[in-house]
């Protein structure tokens, strides 16, 4: 099988090749890819990000969207900052796309990496990821008000947050918490979203703020209770998912008076030095993804905000974003030295 | 015995034709990626993803969870061939097998391997089908403290085996250690011992260190000795694998605790290479031949496999009944499973019984036909130490920077695989032992976690590695193996003697 899609690989490029020598190129022609696509994932297989791309990949190749093969490539390393900088490097190499998740701002702040957003071509915003503060379903807290109150009583670093990684959105979310109600929690980072939530099923951390996706099939199973999604306005997906609760029923942290928002970017990037055409052309590619059936279910299962933004549209937003993140950390005490 | 009757309809959802093609097509893709070195399972099913979203979900992880038993499979043979373990797992194999294949048994190494392999994933897939529920609970007990008394427990049982002196080992030990420690700290989110450069920032990666050490290594030392394998080339006798295969029952004992410990250090999900590593360690502490291990014991090659595969196959559940891969492969199915659909967690069990019941009938037939194919081709591979060093010694170095290379695309990495293989070179001739050095890359950095993790939690109180029963019993275990051959001395000096 494998053989076989090398087959239509290579199939692919002879058919491009010769008709770029047979056809008299039209001044303003439309740019299409001439070799396969990369698609860069900077972070580790299995994960948020990596799902979102190998659906998307797979999305694809099922509705033919592109004349050449689309190959979803990892590179975890160094928070990400391995894919972000390999991106970089490939100046006007306009096969090399990337997703982004907040890492896109947050490693070269806590890592002080020489790397900035801005060196890369922006192509469009995806979607936006929710998070959810989440307690175990055997503990007695049904609401903001009640966890807050227990994690008072309690002396501090009592109560475990658990979270992806250290000094990304996890921590920064949790430092958020702290600085919004004056508690204090141990924060723990971990691997990945999945460990996270199991590790407050296993009752090893008192509290998570995982994105919806990450702990849905804990919250089926009954395992885990949200207490409040992180977004300005509550989610719109009215499917139940367990006791007639569904995405709808979490109220916001903000009505809770939990005064705190944080959305994580799903966007797309491109190596510097890309021409618009060039832009448009993936640009073009992600809204025929966007009205697949495929991706209207990954945004529903994942209760995802579905924002698309392009141009100068996203890149205003990134840069507002970064700011953001940058206060956030500053005062979190998370900047490189 | 609702289970059964769910399982059966499972064999009948695989049995049907087209099915069974994609179990053959897994297979042998499988084994093709588990002999290239660097090309692991993760990446392997990764790549053949997308292949899979038109078919059905059933046939989908039927095709991938088949590649994932061939490159279990597959793993070993370039082990015990040429000492250059295609699959992190894999690296004990080369401990004993390839000993046996320089002594011109690789027809015999082989076959131990692959039948190993297979005990190790039916005794693990029985356990699946009966005590599934019960296990997922178990693996939730597991937090950092208990975790990393999984990873003490596995250095435990390795310290003190090598012949060499224990300096050495300690030494070869602390290189590990401090290569684990490139790159980012998990737990502070900041970069250590990169020392400025961008190359660093990933750390080193298991793989290449491995494919260098072994691999480039190996090339290196023939080379000093002559351009020859050294002993005799294996006659092609295609009754080795009948013959190996009623020798094997002798060691029953070591296959059972091989299977225990595989399938224990599959669901924790601590995964399938310290599994492997504790479980060569163990049987060498408990076996009555243990002192000839390192020197081509068969025993020595049963012990890793079944526990790899045991840990391999004991992976997918909690995967599929919490959600956690238990290996990175598994991680890569998981994705699977989401963009087909199927959520995985405490219902999946409930809500998708044709999926996860075909799915369980699949490891069975999976893992009979996977063993069929490999043990066809056992006098096959075991004539390919008949061709001439000079021309398959070329064709190795390509495979190895290939392997090196697709790790993470990037050319760099073919340059550090060269460095290891000098290291590799060095270490050898000096007489340090390879083995510790890929341990603690290899489960260091993991090990650390766990450990700051567990401190975190408990505030920076050491009595948290004896806070319960389960996490006090296994560092109670790890401190017995550690001190083990001192503990048999006492108990050989308090035996009364026999009068003379």
């Amino acid at each position: 099988m494998m053989s076989q899609t090398t087959r239509i690989a290579f199939g692919a490029l002879a058919a491009v090749g010769v008709a770029g020598v047979l056809t008299p190129q039209p001044a303003q022609a439309q740019w299409q890819p001439s070799r396969p696509i990369e698609f860069i994932v900077p972070a580790g297989t299995g994960g948020g990000a990596d799902q979102m791309a190998r659906t998307i990949q797979g999305i694809v190749t099922k509705y033919n969207l592109t004349k050449t093969p689309m190959v979803v490539i990892n590179k975890a390393g160094g928070a990400g900052g391995e894919g972000f900088l390999d991106v970089k490097a490939s100046r006007n190499n306009p096969h090399k796309i990337i997703i982004t998740l907040s890492n896109l701002f947050t490693t070269p702040l806590a890592t002080g990496i020489p790397f900035n957003w801005k060196d890369l071509t922006p192509v469009a915003m995806l979607a936006l990821d929710e998070f959810v503060l989440w307690v175990n379903a055997e503990t007695p807290y049904k609401s903001v008000k009640d966890y807050v109150a227990a994690i008072k009583n309690a002396p501090p670093g009592q109560f475990k947050m658990g979270g992806t990684g250290s000094r990304q959105e996890d921590q920064i979310i949790t430092v958020a918490i702290e600085k919004s109600t004056g508690v204090k929690f141990t924060y723990i980072p971990f691997r990945g979203g999945g460990e996270v939530a199991v590790q407050l099923v296993g009752n090893h951390v008192n509290s998570t703020v995982n994105n919806p996706i990450e702990a849905v099939a804990q919250w089926r199973g009954g395992k885990v209770r949200p207490l409040c999604v992180f977004d300005d306005a509550v989610l719109p997906y009215k499917e139940t998912i367990v006791d007639n609760l569904s995405w709808a029923s979490i109220p916001t942290c903000i009505s809770q008076g939990l005064n705190l928002d944080y959305l994580m970017l799903r966007g797309i990037f491109m190596s510097p030095g890309a021409t618009p055409e060039q832009v448009n052309y993936y640009v073009e590619l992600f809204k025929k993804v966007r009205e697949t059936p495929e991706w209207k279910k990954l945004m529903a299962d994942g209760a995802f905000n579905q924002s698309f933004m392009v141009g100068d549209e996203y890149a205003k937003w990134v840069a507002k974003e970064e700011q953001r993140h940058r206060d956030l950390m500053k005062e979190a005490g998370f900047l490189a030295k | 015995m609702e289970e059964i009757a769910n399982l059966m309809q499972g064999f009948a959802t695989v049995l049907e034709p087209f099915n069974i093609g994609v179990m053959i097509i897994g297979i042998l893709l499988g084994v093709i990626i588990g002999v290239l070195p660097g090309l692991g399972g993760a990446n392997g099913v990764a790549i053949l993803l997308p292949l899979t979203f038109s078919m059905s979900p059933t046939s989908a992880i039927i095709m991938l969870s088949c590649i994932y038993w061939g490159a279990l499979f597959g793993g070993a043979i370039t082990s015990v061939l040429f000492n250059i373990p295609g699959e992190p797992w894999s690296v004990a194999t080369t401990f004993d097998g390839h000993p046996m294949a320089q002594n011109g048994r690789a027809g015999e190494a082989l076959t131990a391997a692959f039948t190993s392999s297979f005990v190790g994933a039916l005794f693990a897939v029985v356990m699946i089908t009966l005590v599934a529920p019960l296990v997922a609970r178990f693996a939730l007990q597991f937090g950092a403290a208990e975790k990393f008394g999984v990873y003490f427990l596995a250095f435990c049982s390795f310290v003190g085996l090598s012949k060499e002196p224990p300096a050495k080992t300690v030494v070869a030990m602390m290189i590990g250690f401090a290569l684990a420690a490139v790159g980012l700290d998990q737990m502070t989110g900041q970069l250590r011992l990169t020392f400025g450069s961008t190359e660093l920032l990933a750390g080193f990666d298991f793989l290449i260190a491995v494919i260098g050490l072994f691999g480039i290594g190996e090339i290196l030392l023939t080379m000093e000795e002559g351009l020859q394998f050294k002993g005799k080339s294996a006659t092609i006798n295609p009754r080795v694998v009948l013959q190996t295969w009623m020798e094997l029952p002798r060691y029953w004992a070591t296959s059972i605790r091989s299977c225990i410990i595989g399938c224990w250090m599959g669901i924790t999900p601590a995964g399938a290479t310290p599994a492997s590593f504790m479980s060569y360690g163990i049987a060498k502490r408990m076996s009555p031949r243990g002192k000839n291990f390192g020197k081509g014991e068969i025993e020595g090659v049963v012990a890793p496999e079944t526990a790899a595969h045991a840990a391999g196959t004991s992976a997918l559940l909690p995967m599929l009944s919490l959600g956690v891969p238990g290996s990175p492969t598994a991680a890569v199915l998981l994705g699977g499973l989401l963009i087909w659909g199927l959520q995985p967690g405490p219902l999946l069990f409930v809500e998708q019984k044709e999926f996860v019941w075909g799915l369980i009938a699949s490891m069975y037939l999976g893992n009979i036909v996977g063993l069929l194919i490999v043990l066809t081709c056992v006098p096959l591979l075991a004539a390919m130490l008949r061709i001439p060093f000079p021309v398959i010694a070329p064709i190795i170095l390509v495979l190895c920077a290939i392997g090196a290379y697709t790790v993470h695309n990037n050319p760099f990495d073919v340059v550090m695989m060269m460095v290891f293989g000098v290291l590799g070179y060095v270490l050898k001739k000096c007489d340090y032992p390879l083995a510790p050095l890929v341990l603690a890359l290899v489960l260091g950095d993991k090990a650390e976690e766990a450990f700051r993790q567990a401190l975190l939690g408990s505030q920076g109180s050491l009595t948290v590695f004896w806070s319960n029963g389960l996490v006090g019993s296994i560092m109670l275990l790890g401190l017995i193996a550690l001190f083990w051959p001192i503990i048999q001395n006492g108990m050989a000096r308090l035996r009364p003697r026999p009068a003379v």
